[in-house]
């Protein structure tokens, strides 16, 4: 079935669009946009009346129309955690919050370190996920920092990354010959940044209020030292370095200044680095437990600087749903993570009300500048492209109530949060999910 | 009066809960010094002394404060719970209040754990200690020792030698202190100073000599042996060197210093025994505040409409 959008705001940043106009979708692709001539307006529109029957027709006035987003960040806990998330719930959630493509991150169990558990992800997703799914390969054998895993035979079977995300690399060693051999594949070498020494026992941001509450303190340095690091070793090797989830001032400099030096760097940050201080921790909530944890005002601003000026790239969700047994504990043992997808845009958009980085900027952060790191050709809204589209009300509010969320992790420091911006409808590979 | 059901910590409350506290305590005291020690308010309540920490002093005082309140008491320690069995702290908490509890004094390594209790039972929670967070009733009776001595707070010039970072006893009394208008010092090696302390208005010194001079009230807190092998110090030698109590160095304080130790003590390493068994020591005097202080705070709770 053809799927005509119209009415709506087509913005779409690959293409340098923004403007009212119409998709057209035909078997799961992308087969004609078109923005309206402002005086033709009324006439095009009636010449299409005539074909409705064939078409169904998504009225988007009042709507953004925009290429599905794209999270190059997330963790769909499948296999190993099921009763944390699955590839079929993650991606439900995904498209939930706006999302046609997910980029999961390989510390399952069994780690994603060899074309089986690879295969494994790519077919489930395939069967019964809502959205696209890009696994992100292990960078050492099982994580365990000492040999690389077999990258050649990963990307051949459907990464598009590699990381150990969860824990770094912690061997100097290794992972230069990771950013050196991953040169082979052109695919970027995601570094979780912390040095575990200096991390060690850590639950939340150093810093006062760490020391009011009593908790034991992960200072910016654990973070900072690792960023320099891989800067220096992407310096060294002429490989390809994306930092995840920045979290603080410093690597937001560091980042700026690596790529003012010509250095082959992208760089991400997450909703709660924006949104949230670690005065919220006031409240030993362990939802707002996360690695990185959230720091200071002056760390959030810094964040935004880097979104604003580019010193970094994209906004990642970092999507890491546990289940209640995990956070309903003790702040100590509690679980490291926030469940994301749901509330991602919507964060985002606070940014643009705020007057940080402007609404196309959102929108590339979480397009098409994620896709082309990765390499994948998704957020965009070009001809032939896939019919990844999400269509959002930018007007509308609504309360963040966890207990509804599609994702199984319900664990959100966002909960009660009145937001704007709601997803009306994704569509995925010309699928429609209707959220009205 | 009080607001809360529960003794959280230092932080949450007004200077004048504090003094409310402080008055209730001395007439408590003067009951303990009756022949007759058992005074009837808590006649019917039960109080569950939950202590997933090992502790002798503290769990033995409160238990007394609630016997002589006549409450029933009852131990749950982590040895012969069934937390070891691996029960969660939510499953432990919703058991005691099946059982009809009034109180639970909790004491737990993790800080914040007793707010997270506050949140999920409707009966009073009394923080015994929580992580590095809070130990709300050594504070006030810290405070119940020192004003019995000193007659006021504000102005008192308090030196608290020793673990800053993980010492609940050094943030419940720095907020206590400082809510009264004393004037504190901190005195430690800089890797036993927690981030950002001075934004609570107090003054740090790394050397012991400058930190003790004219002080009215000098307080050493217990170093946990293991942390030397964790390399905030290189050996306890060292440590005693730096920063052990001793004759010589007290000499530098105020001549009507008092010490203060809030137990137990590691003699030699932290405090000299000439010192802890000297003239100046109150040491044993706040054990006996100790059991004032939380018989007036189980008391007032009592009083709380939940």
């Amino acid at each position: 079935m053809k799927i005509l959008i119209k009415n709506g705001r087509l913005i779409d940043p690959s293409q340098g669009i923004d403007g009212i106009g119409e998709i057209l979708i035909e078997k799961g692709k992308i087969r004609e946009i078109k923005l309206e001539q402002k005086s033709k307006r009324a006439e095009v529109q009636k010449g299409k009346t005539s074909e409705l029957q064939s078409f169904r027709t998504i009225d988007a006035s009042g709507c953004i129309v925009i290429p599905g987003l794209v999270d190059m960040h997330a963790h769909l806990r499948e296999p190993g955690f099921e009763y944390k998330e699955t590839i079929a719930t993650g991606t439900k959630a995904a498209a939930r919050g706006g999302f046609t493509t997910v980029c999961c991150m390989p510390n399952t169990n069994p780690v994603n370190d060899n074309i089986a558990v690879t295969e494994f992800i790519i077919e489930k997703a395939i069967k019964e996920g809502s959205c696209t799914v890009y696994p992100i390969g292990a960078i050492t054998k099982s994580q365990k920092n000492e040999e690389l895993a077999e990258l050649e035979a990963l990307k051949r079977t459907g990464c598009v990354a590699f990381s150990d995300d969860g824990r770094p690399v912690t061997n100097s060693l290794i992972m230069r010959r990771a950013l050196e051999y991953s040169k082979i594949f052109d695919v970027p070498i995601i570094s979780h940044c912390e040095d575990l020494y200096l991390s060690e026992g850590g639950v939340m941001n150093e810093g006062f209020v760490s020391t009011i509450l009593g908790l034991r303190g992960i200072p910016k340095a654990a973070e900072e030292i690792m960023a320099a690091r891989d800067i220096a070793l992407c310096a060294l090797t002429g490989g390809r370095l994306h930092i995840a989830h920045v979290s603080s001032e410093g690597s937001v400099k560091l980042i700026r200044d690596a790529k003012s030096r010509g250095i082959n760097v992208t760089a991400e940050t997450c909703p709660h680095y924006f949104s949230l201080t670690d005065e919220a921790l006031i409240s030993y909530d362990t939802n707002l437990k996360v690695n990185p944890p959230v720091r200071t005002k002056q760390d959030v601003e810094a964040v935004k600087e880097g979104l604003k000026d580019g010193a970094i790239d994209v906004i990642a969700t970092d999507h890491a749903p546990h289940h209640i047994d995990d956070k309903v504990r003790e702040f100590d043992s509690a679980a490291f993570g926030i469940s994301g997808l749901e509330t991602a845009f919507a964060l985002g958009l606070q940014l643009v009300a705020q007057g940080a980085i402007d609404l196309k900027q959102l929108i590339m952060t979480m397009t098409i500048t994620p896709s082309r790191i990765m390499g994948i050709p998704k957020g965009t809204l070009a001809e032939d492209a896939d019919a990844d589209v999400a269509i959002i009300n930018l007007e509308n509010s609504f309360v963040v109530d966890p207990s509804r969320f599609l994702s199984k992790g319900k664990n959100s420091p966002f909960n009660g949060w009145t937001l704007k911006g709601t997803i009306e409808k994704t569509i995925a590979m010309g699928k429609v999910y209707d959220w009205t | 009066m009080f607001k809360s059901k529960d003794l959280l910590g230092i932080k949450e409350l007004t200077p004048e809960e504090i003094y409310h506290i402080l008055d209730s305590a001395s007439g408590f005291k003067d009951v303990l010094k009756r022949d007759i020690k058992k005074v009837p308010p808590l006649r019917g309540k039960t109080v569950v002394n939950l202590f997933f920490e090992p502790s002798t002093r503290t769990r033995i005082s409160f238990e007394l404060a609630a016997k002589r309140l006549s409450a029933d008491v009852i131990n749950f320690s982590i040895t012969t719970s069934s937390v070891v069995k691996g029960e969660t702290l939510k499953d432990t908490a919703l058991t005691i209040k099946a059982l009809g509890a009034d109180f639970v004094v909790i004491r737990h390594s993790s800080a914040g754990v007793p707010h997270f209790l506050s949140r999920l039972l409707d009966i009073s929670v009394i923080n015994a200690g929580d992580g590095s967070n809070e130990h709300p009733t050594q504070a006030l009776l810290d405070l119940f020792t020192i004003l019995s001595y000193k007659k006021k707070i504000k102005g008192l010039v308090i030196a608290i030698i020793g673990d800053i970072t993980h010492s609940r006893v050094a943030r419940s009394d720095i907020y206590a202190f400082t809510k009264l208008g004393a004037r504190v010092r901190l005195i430690c090696p800089p890797t036993l100073l927690p981030a950002e302390v001075d934004q609570l208005g107090i003054e740090v010194f790394d050397n012991i000599e400058e930190g003790l001079k004219k002080a009215d009230v000098v307080m050493t807190l217990r170093l946990q042996l293991e942390r030397q092998s964790k390399g905030f110090f290189p050996s306890l030698e060292e440590y005693f060197y730096l920063y052990g109590l001793t004759a010589g160095r007290l000499r530098l304080a105020k001549d009507d210093a008092i010490v203060m130790h809030p137990g137990p003590m590691n003699r030699g390493v932290e405090i000299e025994s000439e010192i802890a068994d000297g003239p100046q020591s109150v040491i044993l005097e706040q054990v006996t505040n100790g059991l004032a202080v939380r018989m007036a705070v189980l008391y007032l709770l009592a009083g709380v409409k939940k």
